[in-house]
């Protein structure tokens, strides 16, 4: 497979380094509009867009084309972002991988979890990375910004990000920057039960990312991908810092909180188990966002 | 969504899964006459969302008249783990050699369906001994895997034939309701060595609803909760006094938790979604009015694209219209954080630069009020 930071920066050699071309799907509906335009501020190199039936227009000066494989075929891009409704999305994400993008980043909300299964079985195949669905996105700091994030709260450096929730990726980045810990890369997973990439899916693709120093990982309640990281930092024997942020200790069991993947079953999700094996992986658990600054600062000191 | 027992056991009968004999009511004079066309003696089961019913006595046996009279308006009274009985199931009994346990599941760690299956059913899966755990992929289920099970947990003869039966069939539900979780717990073995589902529980993927149209008649929801989905909003009802809102499940559900760690007692999770909008904060406001415990409003948002002044403007028409005479207690991060405050001077809004100073302010405004 791919690494995530060639198919997003490529290497120092290519003629489109740090420039590689991305394709919107839903470039003309109100979201995917505004949020391109967003992504342009960033500097994102956005080539194309794709809205069936608008083929052969322009939108913010980007050409449309009613298909993914046209898209492609014209530009040779390998990622692609999709704003389309729920009920859409798969048709919308097997045509992209069937396409050859490589790096599918799912924004929407309330995808049903067979169609994502369905899909992964087809990522498989293909090799493709799916982020998301109900992903903020991805973004590295001044190079690219594939997502609906405000891009304030990032500052360039040497920390990676992964969270499961989208304000709180803001919420705890612009708590490490404002500490002077810039990210390297930041990477929502999303809020459903079934993530294209998953928490720890998404560690081992930074874990040997250039200059990093550290990681922090914001989980919240429901599932037990915090507890499989912890697990394969332990297996690993990661030697760089972790630190690790937990909401929904307060949430009620069996209750979905907001995210279709927040919910606790008997032990089963609950924040007690996710934060008894950070603690078991010598993973220091932040009390609150605010918290996960001077954590990092104690952790990097002892491993300096 | 979650079914009740009865409402799983009407989608098991539909697929031929065999279920006891019973009827469901909601009052008692209808329960009468289901008591009369069952016969004693039977089970009289609270319908709650929620397990360990039999440990806080919703299950009980009802062998005459005279214990029927006593006992339904008891059970139809009672809640479990703060769930209030919905209705009650009437059911008869059998004569059990065995009983086992059988669900199939979306396995989130491993992102397939998964069949967990044991001879030792009848307590909660936690408690389940001899777990036979079987990966399924997208749910399909073919007879060799589900006589594997059986065999692998014990079963001979014709329970055997049974089980493969019970299984293909709950696999059939899972994939064509989109179900993540179908249990049968327990599955009673009869004397005759033939299989019957006791219990029942479904739980179905709220993102596939809008396939699925048969089954909204087991959606439940309260008024506000139904307001609030229309509104693209989730909330969650608590039984504090302070109200919290905020913009994404993470940052609302945090808030949550710095408010219960501070003493503070949270009465909703209100989640605008990921933007905040004028609108959309104004719509909260009127959610959150028509909860009667509310003594403060808790607000957290992280704008990142929007401006703070555009939530401000909300607020400002809330009081205008009286819609809340609460306190606001807010965090605004965002543009235009001195400009709002400004524009909030006068109001009945507090304004604070970090969550913890408005936690604070709230915990102790509302003690101060009570």
């Amino acid at each position: 497979m791919l690494s995530i930071a060639e198919i997003l920066q490529g290497n120092p050699s290519d003629s489109d380094y740090n420039k590689k071309p991305v394709i919107i799907q839903g470039i003309t509906g109100n979201y995917g509009s505004y949020h391109t335009q967003r992504m342009l501020e960033y500097g994102t190199n956005i080539v194309a867009g794709v809205t069936p039936g608008k083929g052969g227009k322009k939108h913010k000066n980007i050409p449309v084309y009613n298909t993914v494989k046209e898209a492609v075929d014209a530009t040779g891009s390998k990622i692609s972002i999709m704003f389309v409704p729920a009920k859409f999305f798969l048709g919308a994400a097997k045509e992209a991988i069937e396409a050859g993008i490589k790096l599918l980043v799912a924004i929407p909300e309330h995808v049903p979890v067979r169609d994502t299964l369905e899909l992964l079985e087809l990522a498989k195949k293909k090799d493709a990375i799916i982020i998301g669905p109900n992903t903020p996105g991805v973004l590295i700091p001044k190079v690219i910004k594939l997502g609906i994030m405000p891009a304030s709260p990032f500052k360039l450096g040497n920390i990676g990000v992964l969270s499961k929730s989208g304000t709180l990726l803001y919420e705890i980045s612009y708590n490490l920057s404002e500490a002077g810990f810039g990210q390297c890369i930041t990477i929502g997973i999303g809020g459903d039960p079934i993530n294209g990439t998953r928490l720890v899916d998404a560690f081992v693709m930074i874990a040997d990312y250039p200059n990093l120093d550290g990681i922090v990982v914001v989980g919240e309640i429901g599932g037990d991908a915090e507890e499989t990281l912890a697990q394969h930092v332990i297996d690993s024997n990661f030697k760089k810092p972790v630190v690790a942020y937990i909401a929904g200790r307060a949430a009620p069991k069996e209750k979905k909180m907001g995210h279709a993947g927040a919910i606790v079953y008997g032990n089963y999700g609950s924040a007690e188990s996710k934060v008894s094996m950070f603690n078991k992986a010598n993973i220091p658990v932040a009390k609150r966002p605010g918290e996960i600054p001077m954590l990092l600062a104690e952790k990097l000191k002892q491993s300096d | 969504m979650r079914l009740l027992e009865y409402q799983a056991k009407e989608l098991f009968a539909e697929y031929g899964i065999k279920i006891p004999r019973g009827l469901t009511s909601k009052d008692i004079k209808q329960g009468r006459k289901d008591a009369q066309e069952l016969g004693f003696p039977f089970v009289i089961k609270s319908q709650v969302p929620v397990g360990g019913r039999g440990k806080a006595g919703a299950i009980q046996i009802c062998h005459n008249q005279d214990e029927f009279e006593l006992k339904y308006p008891q059970i139809l009274e009672m809640s479990v783990k703060g769930e209030k009985t919905r209705a009650i199931l009437l059911e008869k009994m059998a004569e059990i050699k065995k009983e086992l346990y059988l669900s199939v599941f979306l396995n989130r760690g491993k992102r397939c369906y998964t069949i967990i299956s044991s001879s030792d059913g009848g307590v909660e899966i936690e408690s389940v001994k001899n777990q036979v755990i079987r990966e399924i992929g997208l749910g399909e289920i073919d007879k060799q895997v589900a006589e594997d099970v059986a065999k692998e947990i014990g079963l001979e003869g014709n329970s055997v034939s049974d089980f493969v039966d019970f299984l293909q069939k709950l696999s059939k539900i899972t994939i064509e309701k989109e179900v993540e979780l179908a249990e049968i717990n327990p599955v009673a073995v009869l004397d005759d060595g033939s299989l019957l589902a006791l219990d029942g529980k479904i739980i179905t993927d709220d993102n596939a609803n809008f396939r699925h149209p048969e089954l909204l008649k087991y959606q439940e929801q309260t008024e506000l909760e139904e307001r609030a989905e229309k509104s693209g909003f989730s909330l969650v009802e608590l039984d504090g006094d302070i109200a919290v809102v905020g913009n994404g499940a993470g940052l609302v559900m945090s808030t949550l938790d710095m408010l219960s760690d501070n003493g503070g007692k949270p009465a909703c999770f209100l989640d605008v979604g990921g933007g905040a909008t004028e609108e959309s904060v104004y719509e909260a406001l009127i959610l959150i009015s028509k909860m009667e415990n509310v003594k403060g409003i808790l607000v957290n948002l992280f704008g990142g694209i929007v401006k703070t002044t555009t939530v401000a403007t909300a607020f400002i028409k809330a009081y205008k219209n009286k819609l809340i005479d609460h306190i606001v207690y807010a965090r605004l991060k965002g543009a235009e954080a001195e400009k709002s405050k400004e524009m909030l001077k006068n109001t009945q809004t507090q304004l604070f630069d970090s969550v913890e100073e408005a936690i604070n302010a709230a915990v102790i405004g509302v003690r101060k009020n009570a």
